[in-house]
């Protein structure tokens, strides 16, 4: 019986491929596709895994496809970039369980370093891609995507937004069915990528996107809404719900198979109209063939490049579109209030390592996760950072650099030596481990430190590699961080408490200096853990206290400032200790 | 629904759509409240989308929910000077978000103040006139004491559904739907209070409120 539902998009995806059979589902969490595999894991009959990184979790749902099972990989829009390698070649290979993978793009950087468009990733790799617009349609089309994978024997790429991901509407469900497997059966020509056989693979895909762009002008996502004028608004995913409220009585395209896109279907209809408008997020995908059909389209001369839209953005950018303006903006925003950044949290392990290692005027080459947010001041605590696992990697080439430019000593000793990489336990598992085979390979003589606070925070705890837990909660083999380091050959490791401040920083001064590579692991539970355990908060001896502010300089939410004293606010304080080991004066104890 | 053509119909559709936006601070459980109200809107019948935002929610940053409904709703995010209530557990963060309210429009907002890291550090200051400026700019705002309040209910983290009662005046859904909604979303073992949180806010007279809450 179908089932009426407030779902996000991103369950939706979840019980959209749960009742496909999907019985294989693999990803590494990332804001916003993470609720996906989540969702997954809580149904019975699915096996649904956290992967180190989004390579191994494509590869492994490519395995089970051939293994003859419905498969399902999820991303965030970057780990696309890692799992790349896999990406092109897939379709090469083709399927035998349908296998979809998912790219949760992140238009506006809500919780990422860039705004790739990955729609292109569909069209670089020849992949038939679907685009969701909301709830429904993340539902819809992830039953849809496994029987098109399946048909035509190739992935598909389902393609959302931030706010198709995390938005909630209504989704009626529709009967769920049953993928029996289908039998493993050899097939070496075409499932062994050596030249001889890619070469008889490539025709094939191209062939196959010929008969995929047929189905594209048949398929019934792809929708001509009549409106009055002379007009027509191009638009796909969530792009045109903004279209349809800004333009209410003007023609829309709606697109929803957007790869391979339906060419006669769009030179037939759009072809009707005097002017053709597209409104799309990020880059000029669909303008670019819509002008490739011979049609003069309006798109991104006027419709930002940068950010996400919305319904403002979208009116505005076309004007004579919206039919008068509704001449009701009130209240202006207001001005100059003071922002309120996300920050770490107090108690936060972080905290204090960071502080360390930007008194002692550590070079940080950082990495992805809470603790990146050092940057902000005070703490002003990095000096680069660009992706997953590139801290090390960075680290190791920024050492390599200021050696051969330096030849030697500086003020304070080599700079060189300043160098230290910082990642996390999830990051490292995730991708710093080759970091750390390069520095020990080539001689990087410079330290690591790893922040292993026991899950990954930033997108909401998940288990990894070294938590010992899976996905499902089943106990399983933890990897020990310090054994592995030692494994690769680097003498020096050390294991430090980061709410031990002097430690650290005996640890780390020495380490600097060290002519070696150096591993320093922080290792405590992230304070969100492990809440319930009783805390015992700090205060501010005000008699001792000087309000030399350099507790401050820690930006902990639970120490601020009143007038000109420092206090600390009971019902924040975790009772880590950090202000503690910071404060000269002894000023900061136990209450 | 039977006259016009279809783009009558479709704007008539589209010009129904109202709008709420909720906001706080990471951890005040606007997210949650944000569900809430969507389910209770989903029960009476309405077409209903919502928007917020993951990720960085727990990390005490500034965090806005938005909730829309109607016959059909297109965009999850409200466009700028349409909402009819900005519901707001942090007074800061009610000015943050008050140019997404209509002529009209008002506030619902907690009389919490929690700093923000700029304002702790003392490189900014709070407006000191927050409540003054919430006035200001929407007359017909309500400024209550949640906390103390939802404390009084049996529990202070639900402040959040103390203010969801207060707005529930203005929604056409019954008290058997929110009923429901309630229950369908709240964890067991705090149901009661949020029930009892959400009455007290339904039934807030703003000048006999405990506390004393002004319009």
């Amino acid at each position: 019986m179908p089932e009426q539902l407030l779902m996000m998009g991103n369950e939706a995806v979840a019980l959209g491929a749960y009742h496909s059979g999907v019985a294989f589902a693999s990803a590494y969490p990332g804001t916003p596709s993470t609720e996906i595999l989540e969702e997954l894991s809580r149904f019975d009959g699915v096996y649904a895994e956290w992967a180190p990184n989004e390579k191994v979790a494509m590869e492994a749902a490519v395995g089970a496809s051939l293994g003859g099972v419905r498969s399902l990989a999820a991303m965030k829009h970057v780990g696309l970039n890692v799992a790349a390698d896999p990406w092109f070649t897939l379709p090469y290979i083709g399927v035998s369980g349908g296998l979809v993978v998912v790219s949760a793009d992140d238009p506006g950087m809500h919780s990422s370093q860039n705004e790739q468009d990955n729609r292109y990733y569909a069209k670089a790799a020849k992949v038939p891609m679907l685009e969701p617009a909301d709830s429904q349609e993340a539902y819809d089309f992830t039953r849809e995507a496994f029987r098109m994978s399946e048909r035509f024997d190739t992935p598909v790429l389902l393609r959302l937004t931030t706010r198709v991901c995390h938005s909630r509407s209504i989704v009626v469900t529709s009967e769920p069915e049953k993928a029996p497997p289908v039998p493993y059966v050899k097939d070496a020509v075409k499932r062994v990528m050596i030249p001889g056989h890619a070469r008889l693979r490539h025709p094939v895909l191209v062939e196959r996107l010929a008969e995929l762009e047929k189905f594209s002008e048949g398929f019934p996502g792809q929708r001509k809404i009549n409106g009055s004028g002379d007009a027509v608004v191009v638009a796909s995913g969530v792009a045109y719900q903004y279209a349809r409220e800004a333009f209410p009585d003007v023609s829309i395209l709606k697109l929803a198979m957007t790869h391979p896109l339906p060419r006669k279907l769009m030179r037939d209809f759009l072809g009707s109209f005097k002017d053709v408008y597209v409104v799309e997020e990020l880059e000029p995908y669909l303008e670019e063939s819509v002008a490739a059909l011979g049609l003069s389209p309006r798109g991104k001369d006027s419709v930002p490049r940068v950010d996400e839209l919305n319904v403002d953005r979208v009116r505005d950018a076309f004007p004579e579109l919206a039919g008068g303006s509704k001449g009701k903006k009130p209240i202006k925003e207001i001005k100059g209030l003071p922002a309120r950044p996300p920050i770490l949290c107090a108690g936060c392990p972080h905290r204090g390592i960071m502080y360390v290692l930007a008194r002692l005027k550590a070079i940080i080459s950082g990495d992805i996760g809470c603790y990146t947010l050092s940057v902000l001041p005070p703490l002003e605590a990095h000096d680069c950072q660009v992706c997953m696992g590139a801290s090390i990697t960075m680290g190791h080439g920024l050492y390599k650099a200021l050696e051969i430019a330096s030849g030697g000593e500086g003020a304070d000793g080599p700079l060189s030596h300043r160098v230290v990489s910082v990642i996390g336990d999830s990051t490292f598992f995730h991708s710093g481990l080759t970091g750390l085979m390069e520095m020990a390979y080539n001689d990087g003589r410079f330290t690591v430190v790893i922040l292993d606070n026991r899950t990954t925070a930033m997108t909401g705890f998940q288990d990894h590699p070294g938590t010992g837990v899976t996905l499902k909660g089943q106990p399983t083999a933890a990897i020990d961080i310090e054994m592995l380091a030692r494994s690769l050959g680097i003498e020096s490791v050390h294991v430090v408490d980061p709410y031990d401040l002097e430690e650290c920083r005996r640890v780390l001064r020495e380490e600097m200096k060290r002519d070696a590579p150096s591993v320093v692991i922080a290792r405590r539970p992230c304070v969100l853990l492990e809440r319930g355990k009783e805390r015992i908060p700090m205060s501010v001896e005000s008699e001792a206290c000087n309000d030399c502010g350099l507790c401050l300089r820690l930006a902990c939410p639970a120490l601020v400032k009143r007038g000109e004293e420092v206090v600390i606010l009971e019902d924040a304080c975790l009772g880590c200790g950090i202000c503690a080991h910071v404060c000269r004066q002894d000023a900061i104890t136990t209450v | 629904m039977k006259e016009g053509g279809k783009a009558k119909k479709k704007k008539d559709k589209v010009a129904v759509t109202r709008s709420v936006v909720l906001t706080g601070v990471g951890g005040q459980g606007t997210v949650l409240a944000a569900n809430l109200l969507a389910r209770a809107l989903l029960a009476h019948g309405f077409d209903v989308k919502t928007s917020e935002v993951h990720g960085m929610a727990q990390r005490g940053g500034s965090v806005v929910s938005m909730v829309r409904f109607g016959e059909s709703v297109a965009s999850p995010l409200v466009p700028h000077g349409e909402a009819e209530a900005v519901v707001a557990t942090e007074m800061l963060e009610a000015l943050r978000y008050m140019h997404f309210l209509a002529p009209g429009g008002r506030v619902i907002c907690s009389r919490t103040r929690i700093d923000p890291l700029p304002v702790l550090q003392g490189v900014q200051e709070y407006p000191e006139n927050a409540e003054e400026l919430i006035h200001e700019n929407a007359p017909g705002s309500m400024m209550v004491d949640a906390i103390e309040i939802a404390a009084e209910a049996g529990s202070a983290r639900s402040a959040n559904t103390v203010l969801l009662g207060i707005l529930s005046l203005s929604l056409p859904v019954t008290e058997a739907e929110w009923l429901a909604a309630l229950e369908e979303v709240i964890p067991e073992r705090v149901l009661e209070a949020n029930r009892r949180a959400f009455f007290s806010g339904r039934a807030l007279e703003p000048r006999a409120a405990p506390g004393g809450a002004t319009r």
